[in-house]
């Protein structure tokens, strides 16, 4: 709008000094960039660089998919995520400079301790399938929260559910 | 003895708040209770704390006496007692306390048999200003003490972890609820905290450093070190009973595993090396073994080795799994939290006969720990969907539900006598 005004101004004065003068009015053109374009007018568009969509952040890649979700008191690791970690592990195995954390979490049965425990064991499992898939050992770190980190802390199957899980996070 | 004991107080307790940040409701009876009854103290009303209403709530939390009202009778010194009017009780508990001029305190109390019409305990102390509330603790212990032959708990402390929100509070408190003084304030968690044998420090875990860390941290300097912070988790701290070392558990060698290290960390030693998940170790009170949860068996259970390490005996043998183990004070049984059908319940166990008795009955208590007389187990159960903590005695009769005044507390431990 801004732009609109200094034409318009710019017009007035070019009125004006051709109004003072004799000479022939002379209109000065107003300046177009193009955001004043209407958006009906189409315009040839520009060479853009392509955009890069991060495999790892594409929704309709598997890879954007983190979380193992365990069966209580289990730390093995199901055949439904065996594919998503599998491509994890060759994601990493073909970006060697990429580095992971395996986060391991339980619910709240059983004591905190043992609970750290086994979050540590989830998380194992889940390095494991990682490294055999292409992964070297030294780009997946593990880390148990055990209980502590609850996702959901109601006290029913559908939080602890969701709880039983382990998240790969990229550093 | 007491004067020696509250000059320890002097230097543990800090300033103490009107309110109890736990409010304590009871359940139950001893099989036999003692009927007594607390006239107040002369000269109570001008201390801060009514010492006679408070060793009363301690002999009434208890669950061993029953209360009998003084009904208006107030006598303060022997010759002011009329027995005949005192038959329904079995004792009788009067004194005084007087502000003096230097601004401490002096409480002199007594307590009488009512039948025999004589004098059972006779005590005067002096002390700050502040402590009386611990004084009357004092008083109520030794009460205790005369009619049950046992050590009374009611001068001890607790710790837990205080939850609201995102922030954690690493709490001790009076046994009684009163006197919270938070030791650690974290965004992250906290968890296990254990109590030094001579209730100097505190050895626990937080989340601070991204993973789980011991730390130790000393209740009167506040002042903190790490204790363990190996690759890995590093949890599950406990105290020999000599205090010359912890026991803690490390995952740095792939698998949780029980380690012992010196208090200030040094002389890492590993006493457990199977590939199974080994954790929650307690010392026995001779220092001697260990009992710890292991599911090395398949399913978690409960296991009693040596401290050198080596063979690992199995000690638990009902119920899906067994978790928590701690030993009782007298070396002669143990609790633990043990888990039947889905639910978790607190039990004890007798290491001579083997036999297991189940104290709790609501199937959500967790990490048990005894009072360090033996005669009360202190857990950690839920309320309405709140974390409360509660206790039970070891014969299971008197129940105690302790309710924070806000957020959800977990995570108990029963600290030991302040000698």
């Amino acid at each position: 709008m801004k732009k609109l005004s200094i034409s318009v101004s710019v017009l007035l004065i070019s009125l004006l000094a051709a109004c003072a003068s004799d000479k022939p009015a002379e209109v000065a053109a107003a300046p177009t960039t193009p955001t004043e374009a209407p958006a009906a007018v189409a315009e040839t568009p520009k060479e853009v660089a392509p955009v890069a969509v991060d495999e790892l952040n594409d929704p309709s890649n598997i890879l954007s998919k983190r979380e193992t979700f365990f069966d209580f008191d289990k730390s093995v690791v199901k055949a439904e995520y065996k594919s998503m970690l599998q491509a994890h592990g060759q994601y990493l195995a073909s970006h060697g400079d990429r580095k992971v954390a395996v986060e391991g979490n339980c619910d709240e049965r059983g004591s905190s301790e043992y609970n750290l425990a086994l979050g540590n064991r989830r998380a194992s499992a889940v390095k494991k399938v990682l490294v055999v898939s292409g992964a070297k050992a030294a780009q997946v770190s593990t880390v148990s929260f055990g209980e502590e980190k609850p996702r959901d802390s109601a006290h029913n199957e559908a939080a602890w559910s969701q709880n039983r899980r382990a998240d790969i996070s990229y550093k | 003895m007491v004067l020696r004991n509250i000059l320890f107080f002097l230097l543990v307790c800090l300033s103490l708040p009107v309110q109890a940040a736990l409010d304590i409701e009871i359940t139950g009876a001893g099989e036999h209770q003692i009927p007594i009854s607390v006239v107040a103290f002369a000269g109570e009303e001008t201390l801060t704390q009514k010492i006679g209403s408070v060793i009363a709530n301690d002999l009434k939390r208890s669950g061993l006496f029953r209360l009998i009202d003084p009904a208006g009778k107030s006598p303060h010194e022997m010759r002011e007692v009329v027995y005949s009017e005192w038959a329904e009780a079995d004792a009788l508990a009067i004194g005084s306390a007087a502000v003096l001029e230097d601004g401490r305190v002096e409480v002199k109390f007594r307590l009488l048999d009512t039948h025999k019409q004589v004098q059972l305990l006779g005590q005067s102390v002096v002390s700050k200003g502040d402590q009386v509330r611990a004084i009357a603790h004092k008083i109520a212990d030794m009460i205790y003490e005369k009619f049950t032959g046992d050590a009374g708990v009611f001068s001890t402390r607790i710790s837990y972890i205080n939850r609201e929100g995102k922030t954690n509070r690493l709490v001790v408190a009076d046994s009684d609820g009163y006197g919270e003084q938070s030791v650690l304030t974290l965004k992250q968690p906290i968890m296990s905290p254990a109590w030094s044998p001579d209730g100097s420090h505190l050895a626990y875990v937080t989340f601070e450093q991204g993973r789980a860390v011991v730390y130790v941290q000393s209740l009167f300097t506040r002042q903190r070190f790490v204790l363990a912070a190996f690759p890995g988790s590093n949890s599950a701290p406990a105290w020999s009973p000599d205090g010359k070392q912890l026991a803690i558990v490390l995952t740095q060698d792939g698998t949780s595993s029980i380690f012992l290290v010196r208090p200030d960390g040094t002389d890492l030693r590993r006493l457990t090396y199977t590939d199974a998940i080994d954790t929650e170790p307690s010392f026995s009170p001779d220092g001697r073994f260990l009992l710890f949860a292991s599911d090395r068996g398949g399913s978690v259970q409960i296991y009693r080795m040596s401290v050198e390490g080596g063979y690992a005996e199995r000690m638990t043998f009902e119920g899906n799994n067994n978790f928590s183990p701690r030993y009782s004070p007298d070396g002669k049984s143990f609790v633990f939290m043990h888990s039947t059908g889905g639910q978790f319940y607190i039990a004890t166990q007798d290491f001579q006969t083997k036999q297991i008795q189940v104290l709790t009955d609501v199937g959500w208590e967790k990490k048990p720990s005894y009072a360090p007389n033996g005669k009360l187990i202190l857990f950690a159960t839920e309320s309405l969907g709140r974390g409360i903590l509660a206790t039970v005695s070891s014969d299971g009769r008197v129940k105690q539900k302790m309710i924070p005044q806000q957020g959800d507390i977990r995570e108990p431990m029963w600290g030991p006598f302040l000698k």
